[in-house]
């Protein structure tokens, strides 16, 4: 068993061979190569129009790339080109084996639903028929996520924002997903907010061996969050590497300003 | 025919045949709704447009039509149907379910067991069963193409969650022959059963929303629902107070202000078919009165 995980943390997980995209003449993203391991997780910072929310959609197959591939090493072991699934195995992918945390949680919820349903959307779509423990569950990872379960036949409009966000993550786990992409999870959220959701976050990758995609342009998310680091700027990614060498001895002009724009706490 | 300035059954042959070709396809995949060009016709929309032109793409000149409006022969839709297609097509109507052969129907399905020789043709306001869940048809497009259902069984959860039991009483979501999720129209659940492997060929016309879908016959029809919350028809617990029948659909009709109610069959033709062999329920008029009724009058 050891040797088993020992192996299969040994091979990528997602592999992204010189990805690019552009719209018309605008090259929205340029050649980007990387690989990303179970448990990892992955910060992509830049300021707005660098290309990361392109990329992020290209790795999550949402967008067909303009050149370049993404594979992915499935549930069975096998690697397969991500633009070799059918629709149909894609978008079961999609809501069982990955995650996706949008920035806006109105995106990634249903609005007028309850929590509880929310949450067990995913079990439901993959088969589950049994309402009792359907909602256990959903209970349980609304624990998890520090929701208190009494407000599990609310609807997600009359959350805060905070909780809406917490509660988008928990629909997202529900199926033990291994890798989970983040748009800006915490844009839009007052700084004790955020410093709460992130504690959340880091202690469920931890407990959960989750690899994560992480969208940010807030370089002290990435601090917290991250192992690896990839700078973009206009499309290109100009500097990769272990989140504190970046952060902390910045090789790049353009890095340099980004780490030097943090208001010294 | 006494309106020759119409074509046999109001629409005009190059019509009848699009509409059956929907219908032929629609029976040829149970449960998936078959777009087709759906035409004006002269009732408002929501008065069974769709229905109508079903019935007219049918309809020969040998069939005998009976027209029901939530079970009932009497009421203005059905009767305005029935006279529409006595006078365009000069077929023979009845209001016995037995003795019709094309049964155009808004949310009810008679009492009487259906035979092989009928069609049962709904009205269909909305003919999309994940409408209100999932409002952009090109994503329920999908969804039904690859068999995504979970989002149907959100709404049952929904319900237990907000009243404990599944309380959705009508338009009650079913799987055809262990594919398509399909939308029964607004029929109450307690007929849902009676879709289950019928021996008539049941077609669906939704006019506004320009679509027909189709149960032919001997098909399984599944009704959703969870493990510890199984289907249930739901029904009135009372006896008809006119026939006494224990297992028919009960409308509740409203007798006086001071709260006073009685339940009769909806469906009127078998009602009134048990009452004349005879079987008397508790509000029904007394024997002897019309007798005397009859003796004073004549």
């Amino acid at each position: 068993m050891a040797d088993q995980n020992l192996v299969e943390n040994d091979e990528p997980l997602l592999v992204a061979e010189s990805l690019s995209k552009s719209f018309g003449r605008i090259a929205a993203c340029r050649d980007v190569s990387f690989s990303l391991y179970p448990g990892e997780v992955l910060a992509i910072v830049g300021e707005s129009g660098s290309g990361k929310s392109t990329l992020l959609q290209m790795l999550s197959g949402q967008l067909a790339p303009g050149s370049g591939h993404v594979s992915y090493r499935m549930r069975d072991g096998v690697t397969r080109d991500l633009s070799t699934l059918g629709e149909a195995e894609r978008r079961f992918l999609f809501r069982t084996d990955w995650g996706f945390v949008h920035q806006d949680p109105a995106q990634g919820l249903r609005m007028a639903v309850s929590a509880g349903a929310n949450v067990g959307e995913r079990l439901m779509a993959v088969g589950w028929n049994h309402y009792g423990r359907i909602r256990d569950t959903a209970s349980d990872w609304l624990t998890r996520v520090e929701i208190d379960t009494a407000r599990i036949d609310d609807a997600p409009r009359t959350y805060s924002g905070g909780m809406r966000q917490r509660l988008q993550i928990a629909r997202n786990l529900v199926t033990e997903p291994r890798l989970v992409f983040m748009d800006e999870p915490t844009g839009g959220l007052d700084v004790s907010v955020q410093a709460r959701l992130l504690d959340l976050l880091r202690s469920l990758v931890a407990e959960l061996h989750l690899a994560v995609i992480i969208v940010t342009h807030d370089l002290a998310v990435a601090r917290l969050l991250s192992h690896r680091v990839m700078v973009m700027k206009g499309g290109r990614v100009i500097e990769t590497g272990l989140t504190d060498q970046v952060l902390d001895d910045p090789r790049e002009p353009y890095t340099q300003l980004l780490v030097s724009s943090i208001l010294p706490p | 025919m006494n309106a020759p300035a119409y074509n046999f059954a109001y629409l005009d042959e190059q019509t009848k045949r699009m509409i059956r070709r929907a219908i032929l396809k629609a029976i040829a995949i149970p449960g998936y709704q078959v777009p087709f060009a759906s035409r004006e016709m002269p009732m408002p929309y929501g008065w069974g447009t769709g229905g109508v032109q079903v019935t007219a793409a049918l309809l020969g000149p040998q069939d005998v039509l009976k027209v029901i409006d939530q079970g009932s022969d009497d009421t203005t839709n059905a009767i305005s149907i029935r006279k529409f297609f006595a006078k365009t097509a000069g077929v023979a109507t009845t209001t016995a379910t037995d003795e019709a052969t094309v049964i155009q129907t808004r949310h009810r399905i008679p009492e009487k067991a259906l035979n092989e020789n009928q069609v049962l043709v709904y009205q269909v306001p909305i003919p999309e069963p994940l409408r209100f869940l999932e409002p952009r048809e090109t994503e329920t497009r999908r969804m039904h193409a690859l068999a995504e259902y979970g989002l149907m069984h959100v709404k049952l959860y929904e319900d237990i969650a907000r009243f404990g039991h599944i309380a959705t009483a009508y338009a009650y979501p079913v799987k055809v022959n262990a594919r398509y999720v399909m939308d029964p129209s607004p029929t109450p659940k307690f007929d849902n059963p009676k879709m289950d492997n019928c021996p008539a060929l049941q077609l669906f016309g939704a006019g506004r929303e320009k679509r027909i879908y189709a149960i032919p016959p001997y098909t399984q029809v599944v009704s959703l629902d969870f493990e510890d919350h199984p289907f249930e028809p739901y029904r009135f617990n009372a006896p008809c107070a006119l026939c006494g029948a224990e297992n028919s659909y009960l409308d509740e009709i409203v007798t006086d202000d001071q709260g006073g109610r009685m339940f009769v069959c909806s469906d009127t033709d078998y009602c009134e078919g048990r009452q004349a062999a005879g079987h008397r329920g508790s509000l029904s008029a007394a024997p002897y009165k019309e007798k005397a009724q009859e003796a004073s009058n004549g």
